[in-house]
């Protein structure tokens, strides 16, 4: 073995007197799951892709790792006028943005430059980079950025001025998504100079823990700790992700060592990996939920009552037990645990065929009844199968003497025509986007009960909808938390949705890997972490 | 031998034709387009579909979208990747070297072992070596090659732990530029003690599962060539002169049982890179496998289209390869025809 050793000690030595960046040093490999579309989040709208950039890059303002409470980062502190139109940004000083990437050397610190070049990048046809790698920007369109925000104004070099068109709470979550990370300037006008703009977002330029080193498609890409971020440098000094498609690849990796971190396991491995003393397995239930809508415009769904006789026939439990296989968890409310307002006091009803029956006789609903359920044709992170799930809604309803026919389209053409409302009963969910609880509610809100909204059960109800209105213009957390616990009330008693789950996340980490925390957003941030 | 050639070649193009369209057409079949897929559950709002339709040139007639298509790929401009915005070609060249790479040592393993135990099997016919060779053959034939890859990865990387899982290089410990975008290659470049044995063990899992078809294939037909041969006018004669038998099999046997076999071999391109799909996946293989298949799921039109004209163009090319050099190899074929 000492031969060994020399050569390994001998090879150490020649990396550290060649390469960038120094292997006798902490490494940590985390194995995603896939390539970055590009290293932009602002034009992205996958995880993987988010991930990849991540490391380079912050926000005005950030979640805290592991939780969905909005931070400073970018920006020192922010007041929000009387009137809620007026949020005013007062920017740290002193942040530097990475050196000797892509020959890129910055001359100056961050400041309100960069932050207005983000910004409007995304949002002003006019900027030189607005078309710039497709120039898509989803989610600042998605977010409704573009009919929120009346104008961003540089007060001085560290004062930022967003001014809206109507007051927002949920503004601030919004800044501390991956789509509003700010880059630099500087950079873009470097890359503009010399003829190739498009490397602004392959090679990424950041003001984050970590530097940019280099990618190659579908196998690797390496980031090293960056010595002079603001927050001081990470405990680790080289950060790889390895691409590894297949999970049960990923697990093996994990094993032996060759990765710390990895994404998305098996539900199958996840009773093995709870036993498995390399490794540690943390979970958190995702920021998610998945349902089954009862469109109101079609009767017998029009009555309340049918609805909630609906919601006492199928068994919950069982779908939890045989289609999350563990990896799940009933849901409640039409929004996650893990978002602030959420009501516990509001019970479940409870599976009883009977009572649901005879429910349904009182509401004058005859059968044998033919009602049609919709099943989405993909999975998705909050619904592993949803034709398993229908059929076993199928079956629990066939006791009570209906007859659900399944109904299923492509998936573009499935959420389209529900959209549309031609559904009677259908399934769908939702992943949260910034943690507010506005971003799960407002589909449940009469705008989006029109014809082609993201209401799929077509439920305009007055009360909810005030409630979350006013919540949404307010700044105050408990008030608005007083007006969510209410809608959640109402929303069980009115039974719109059969609340079906949240998916829960599982982290396999190994024993080594110090103060990783699961993100409820499905991150992966590795500024924080060690290795031991 | 040149008209043969250029026969041969002229032959290719309608192949080429064809296979621009059915390419072009198939990839427009699978329902969705490439921004309908990548909408989440929010949906797309009818104007800013229509604008990116637009924008991709997808709300145009679909002859005029095969032309322009048709029209680029005789310049050599096999389109700009929808969701990456790179070229594809550019995408191609960087993740083909890998793919090549995998292939190459897995007809290396196939050919290695397949026409030995091929040319055992046939001399020692009907024994227990026979019969062993040719079930092992027909398993390894219908073996599914996502299990066969995960069984190999869970015995000899987890269990035995004498191959790494998945990737082409030990990351923690080696890190230097692609050069060539072969590993082997940029390996023993990197002049990093240890790099190029790590490349080399990183082959062996993947080479194996890529190989396994390829190599029941080639021990049968071996074996039945050689059968073949063995009772030929020819064989006896030499078996008559005296000649040792290993002489008799090595040298006048096998040389005209190859024959077939080449042929195999050369239709083995195809296998290899169909199979390669899987092993990609399987393994964190960055080759164009695994990019086809993303791209299928993406709906990446401009991707797809280009990797299966450029990987065809390859399987066609090799075919065209090897009918020359069985030509090379069988004088009958050149003065026949």
């Amino acid at each position: 073995m000492p031969a060994i050793n020399t050569k390994v000690a001998l090879a150490a030595a020649m990396l550290t007197a060649f390469a960038a960046p120094a292997y006798a040093a902490k490494t940590l490999v985390y194995c995603s799951e896939g390539s970055p579309e590009n290293f932009t989040p602002a034009l992205n709208i996958t995880g993987t892709s988010f991930d990849a950039a991540r490391p380079v890059y912050n926000q005005l303002v950030e979640f805290e790792r592991g939780t969905t409470n909005v931070v400073p980062a970018l920006a020192e502190s922010w007041t929000v006028s009387d009137d809620g139109k007026e949020i005013t940004f007062k920017l740290r000083k002193g942040v530097k943005f990475h050196s000797g990437v892509n020959g890129f050397t910055p001359t100056r610190d961050f400041n309100a430059d960069d932050v207005l070049f983000s910004f409007e990048r995304q949002w002003k046809p006019e900027n030189p980079y607005h078309k710039v790698t497709g120039g898509a920007y989803d989610y600042f369109n998605d977010m409704g950025m573009p009919g929120l925000l009346k104008s961003i104004d540089k007060v001085d070099d560290y004062t930022v001025k967003f001014v809206l068109t109507e007051p927002n709470a949920p503004m601030l979550a919004n800044l501390a998504m991956d789509f509003a990370t700010i880059m630099s300037k500087e950079y873009a006008d470097f890359l503009l100079k010399k003829g190739a703009p498009e490397q602004l977002d392959q090679i990424p330029v950041g003001t984050g823990p970590f530097q940019f080193v280099t990618y190659q498609k579908d196998a690797v890409i390496r980031f090293k700790a960056f010595p002079a971020y603001f927050e001081g440098p990470a405990k680790i000094d080289n950060l790889v992700y390895a691409i590894t498609p297949d999970p049960t690849a990923r697990y093996a990796k994990l094993k032996k060592g060759e990765c710390h971190v990895m994404i998305a396991p098996n539900p199958a491995d996840i009773a093995g990996m709870k036993t498995d003393p390399a490794v540690n397995l943390l979970s958190q239930p995702g920021l998610n939920i998945a349902y089954w809508a009862f469109n109101v415009e079609k009767p017998p769904f029009d009555k309340k009552e049918v609805r909630q006789a609906f919601n006492l026939a199928i068994d919950k439990a069982a779908i939890i037990k045989d289609v999350y296989q563990g990896a799940g968890q009933a849901a409640v409310n039409p929004i996650p645990p893990t978002i602030w307002s959420y009501n516990t006091a509001v019970k479940d009803y409870a599976y009883d065929p009977e009572k649901a029956k005879a429910m349904l006789a009182a509401a004058g609903v005859k059968t044998p009844l033919d009602i049609d359920l919709w099943w989405m044709p993909v999975q998705r992170p909050y619904n592993p199968n949803a034709k398993r799930i229908a059929e076993m809604m199928q079956s629990d309803l066939s006791k009570l003497g209906i007859n659900a026919k399944l109904v299923s389209y492509e998936w573009g053409e499935y959420r389209k025509r529900m959209q549309e409302g031609e559904h009677m009963t259908g399934q769908l969910g939702w992943t949260g986007d910034n943690g507010d609880p506005d971003n799960f509610f407002f589909l449940l809100g009469c705008p989006a009960a029109r014809k082609g909204g993201q209401n799929l059960a077509k439920w305009c109800n007055k009360d909810f909808d005030a409630l979350i209105t006013k919540a949404r213009t307010i700044a105050d957390k408990d008030e608005r938390t007083k007006l969510y616990e209410q809608a959640q009330v109402i929303f069980k008693e009115e039974a719109p949705w059969f609340t079906i789950a949240h998916s829960v996340v599982y982290e396999p980490t190994r024993k080594e890997v110090v103060d990783y925390k699961v993100s409820p957003f499905g991150r992966h941030e590795f500024y924080g972490v060690d290795l031991k | 031998m040149l008209k043969l050639f250029l026969r041969r070649v002229a032959l290719t193009l309608p192949t080429f034709v064809a296979l621009m369209f059915v390419t072009f057409v198939a990839v427009r079949l699978v329902p969705g387009d490439p921004i309908e897929v990548r909408t989440g559950e929010r949906g797309i709002s009818p104007e800013r579909l229509a604008q990116f339709r637009h924008e991709l040139g997808l709300d145009r007639p679909i002859w005029q979208q095969f032309l322009d298509y048709a029209n680029g790929l005789l310049h050599g401009d096999f389109g700009v990747s929808i969701v990456t915005k790179t070229p594809v070609l550019n995408e191609f060249l960087i993740l083909f070297p890998a793919t090549l790479e995998l292939a190459f040592c897995a007809l290396v393993f196939a050919i290695v072992l397949g026409i030995p135990a091929g040319v055992l099997a046939a001399v020692k016919r009907g024994s227990i070596f026979d019969h062993t060779v040719m079930t092992a053959a027909l398993a390894g034939y219908s073996m599914p090659i996502f299990w066969w890859g995960l069984l190999l990865i869970m015995f000899m990387s987890e269990y035995l732990g004498l191959t790494p899982v998945s990737g082409r290089m030990d990351l923690i410990n080696y890190y230097f530029e692609p050069v060539t975008g072969f590993m082997l290659i940029d390996s023993l470049l990197s002049d990093q003690e240890g790099a190029f044995g790590a490349a080399v063990a990183h082959l062996i899992l993947p080479s194996i599962v890529l190989g396994t078809i390829p190599l029941a294939v080639i021990a049968r037909m071996t074996r039945s060539s050689m059968l073949e041969v063995l009772g030929e006018d020819y064989v006896r004669t030499a078996r008559a002169k005296g000649l040792s038998p290993l002489r008799v099999v090595g040298l006048h046997a096998l040389r005209n049982a190859l024959i077939p076999v080449v042929t195999v071999i050369g239709l083995q391109t195809g296998t290899l890179l169909a199979g390669a799909v899987l092993t990609e996946t399987i393994f964190a293989w960055p080759g164009v496998g695994k990019w086809l298949i993303e791209s299928i799921s993406r709906r990446d039109y401009p991707a797809l289209q280009g990797g299966i004209m450029l990987i065809s163009g390859i399987v066609i090319l090799v075919n065209l390869i090897v009918d020359l050099l069985y030509v090379a190899i069988n004088p009958r074929i050149r003065h026949g025809g």
